[in-house]
């Protein structure tokens, strides 16, 4: 009953026709000089781009993840892509193309139709179209625009912070990043404030032969809360396209930041033809006594997943979370999971990892849990599930400890499971088809990180694990 | 309602059936009784459709339509239920968010709307008085960790939800106490209509008390080899599945 795959819907995969300004192909010292040129920045920031680059040069592409990479061209990329009526944040007048367009995606950029409660930075390819509800933050002194706009509005905040968290010697992709990141999204939430409605940015690639280098900077001060959201998607392209993101996230003493994830970038189609190459890292910085971090992430797009979500726990009593759902189909592959370094006392870390691999999918967690010499107390509790559909496709699990301090406990659970063709007998007895009780089965599996998600956005993401696993079983 | 005609079927290339005939009308309850390996539980996964059996003639048609060319669910829409021998547990499935799927997957099929949350919520908890059936368990996953009796329990409140029009119960007694057994069977009698029917399968005779079947067969070595009324599960009791052998 279970077996091959059919293909499967994926209903983001239409193109905005705009006029985008592209640069060409090819990525040089004199392509990122034309970057930060057009996008009219200070020195420190060429430097630092420079820097990168340079730093770049020297390095090679990581090998050692669970994963069949498909040689990466980087002159044969387009680092910059613009859609040249869309205006960077502010008001002023947006191409109707591009409404239309963030519309039919289910981000309606004019704020009177926006979904309640929430602030959307939608981007599209290199740059933000526009971002909603801005004065109704800023009365609280909240800071949410595109980062290119903090780097001329706030330039000292995002000076002081960018690369403190994921520095450019980071890895290969982040180097690549620092050197030519486009556009992304900028949050500050000052001293006290509990930020009231969820921020969101939505990431959208549209040019053919553009990679896609956003950049995300989130500080929360002392006692301030906010709670993040990010999506994506993109055309139906039969090349890969190359998306190579930051997000970094300081989080100050009692701060409490959430940070939502649900990844739909193109997947390739049934044949592994094309899909987005999502090679992504995010790293948050627990800095203050007692704050609180949490990532969770429902991933079920893109051809190659390669991300590890990862908090370092410095100040006393942080505490950080993990919830991963990661499902592969068709000729999917992911190598995701998380990092959780432990640096100050009585530090706790919690990983629930659940991936759901089907069709001739790899999935692979891949998780680190260090606990420093100094810190004392400190708790981790990993759970990594995985749940196969079919028997043509993998789960793998890599988990990591590095232990050093006597007093840590550090606990993990791993199980691998199928649904069994009784189960999916019993509900077809019960009246429910085969792929609902496929949905209904990966969801409740899965539930322990949906119920994690912002509300809205988990009655999307158990739509998206059913559409997603559309055609796994027959 | 049921009738099952020359009916052949084979599991993993094994001929399990070797012509089966019978006849279910409307408001009948017929039992079905045969040692282990006779073809009892073939029979019933065969009627619902399971996959792993194959049918390899004969035929078999529900109120006039051909089942057998029938997806298992639709057979379900059509009001066909079986209580499963062994309930299989679903992990991480709530039984409400399982029962809503089924009996919404039905509406569907009938072209209803799905019942609004209050009023599915509303006969979660009517129902479950049917059988006696903990609060508790409506909220844990889909028979996990459930007991042996519970499960089969469970079976009956799924049947008191989605109120089919013909019910099997697999050997719904095998594993139960008298307790639960009477529970159990009592449960089923109140769910009784006088246009439904079933076919009750099972070894033994104390379930057969309660359930008061019009017309008992014997089934051995795949072909039905004795029917009667209820006087034959008293032969059973008293001599055993031998007597028939001869026959």
């Amino acid at each position: 009953m279970l077996r091959e795959i059919a293909e499967k819907k994926y209903e983001y995969g239409f193109t905005t026709d705009v006029d985008t300004d592209i640069i060409e192909k090819g990525l040089s010292e004199d392509v990122v000089r034309q970057i930060s040129e057009k996008k009219g920045e200070p020195a420190w920031l060429l430097e630092f781009r420079l820097k990168a680059f340079r730093y770049w040069q020297t390095l090679e592409e990581p090998t050692w993840g669970h994963l069949k990479m498909p040689k990466i061209d980087y002159q044969d990329i387009s680092y910059y892509a613009a859609p040249s009526t869309g205006n960077s944040g502010n008001s002023g007048t947006i191409d109707p193309e591009l409404m239309k367009t963030f519309d039919k995606l289910g981000i309606p950029l004019e704020e009177r139709l926006a979904l309640s409660g929430m602030a959307v930075d939608a981007v599209m390819d290199s740059v933000s179209v526009k971002t909603t509800f801005r004065e109704r933050l800023k009365e609280k002194g909240i800071i949410f625009c595109s980062i290119s706009e903090a780097v001329r509005e706030h330039g000292d905040l995002v000076r002081q912070y960018l690369g403190s968290v994921v520095p450019y010697r980071d890895n290969f992709f982040a180097a690549l990043n620092s050197a030519v990141f486009s556009d992304g999204s900028f949050v500050y939430i000052p001293k006290g404030v509990r930020c009231p409605m969820e921020l969101s940015t939505y990431f959208r690639i549209n040019a053919r032969g553009t990679g896609q280098f956003e950049r995300t900077l989130i500080v929360c001060d002392d006692d301030a809360y906010v709670s993040y959201l990010e999506g994506c998607t993109a055309p139906m392209r039969d090349e890969n396209q190359l998306h190579a993101a930051i997000v970094e996230i300081v989080v100050m003493e009692n701060a409490e930041v959430k940070y939502s994830t649900v990844q739909n970038w193109y997947p390739g189609d049934k044949d592994g033809n094309g899909g987005v190459l999502n090679l992504v890292t995010k790293r948050g910085h627990l800095r203050g006594r007692n704050s609180r971090l949490s990532w969770t992430q429902v991933e079920t797009g893109s051809a190659i997943t390669w991300k590890y979500p990862s908090c370092v726990l410095s100040g006393d009593g942080s505490q950080a979370e993990f919830y991963s759902v990661a499902l592969t189909n068709n000729h999917q592959q992911a190598d995701t999971g998380t990092k959780m370094i432990h640096l100050g006392k009585n530090t706790k870390s919690t990983i629930i990892s659940k991936g759901i691999s089907a069709g001739h999918s790899q999935n692979a967690y891949r998780g680190l849990v260090r606990v420093s010499k100094d810190a004392d107390g400190a708790r981790n509790y990993s759970s990594c599930d995985s749940l196969l559909l079919g028997s043509k496709c993998g789960a793998h699990t890599f988990p990591y400890m590095d232990v050093q301090n006597p007093t840590a406990v550090v606990e993990h659970e791993a199980t691998t499971s199928k649904i069994s063709e009784d189960q999916l007998f019993y509900c077809n007895q019960r009246g429910i088809p085969l792929e609902d009780a496929v949905g209904l089965i990966v969801n409740g599996y899965a539930k322990d990180v949906l119920n994690k998600l912002p509300m809205e956005f988990a009655a999307e993401a158990q739509k998206l694990l059913g559409v997603s696993l559309e055609g796994a079983v027959g | 309602m049921l009738e099952i005609r020359d009916l052949h079927a084979s599991i993993n290339g094994k001929e399990i059936l070797n012509g089966i005939s019978l006849t279910i009308r409307d408001g009948e309850v017929h039992a079905l009784m045969g040692q282990n390996g006779a073809g009892k539980s073939t029979l019933s996964n065969i009627i619902v459709g399971h996959p792993a059996y194959e049918v390899t003639s004969g035929t078999i048609t529900f109120n006039g339509k051909d089942l057998l060319s029938m997806a298992p669910e639709e057979r379900a829409h059509l009001g066909i239920f079986l209580s499963f021998q062994q309930p299989v547990e679903i992990p991480g499935v709530s039984m409400t968010n399982f029962m809503r799927a089924a009996l919404n997957a039905k509406r569907k099929a009938q072209g209803l709307d799905p019942l609004p949350a209050t009023e599915f919520l509303k006969l979660m908890r009517e129902r479950r008085k049917i059988v006696d059936l903990d609060s508790k368990l409506a909220n844990r996953s889909v028979n996990e960790g459930f007991s042996g009796g519970e499960k089969k329990r469970n079976e009956i409140f799924q049947m008191a939800m989605l109120e089919p029009t013909f019910a099997i119960l697999d050997e719904t007694d095998s594993g139960l106490d008298v307790d639960a057994l009477r529970i159990v069977a009592e449960g089923f009698n109140k769910l009784r209509r006088p246009e439904t029917s079933a076919l009750v399968i099972t070894h033994y005779q104390r379930l057969l008390d309660y359930l008061k079947p019009d017309i008992i067969h014997v089934l051995i070595g795949g072909k039905i080899v004795h029917t009667g009324g209820p006087e034959v599960a008293m032969m059973i009791e008293n001599n055993g599945f031998d007597q028939f052998i001869k026959e």
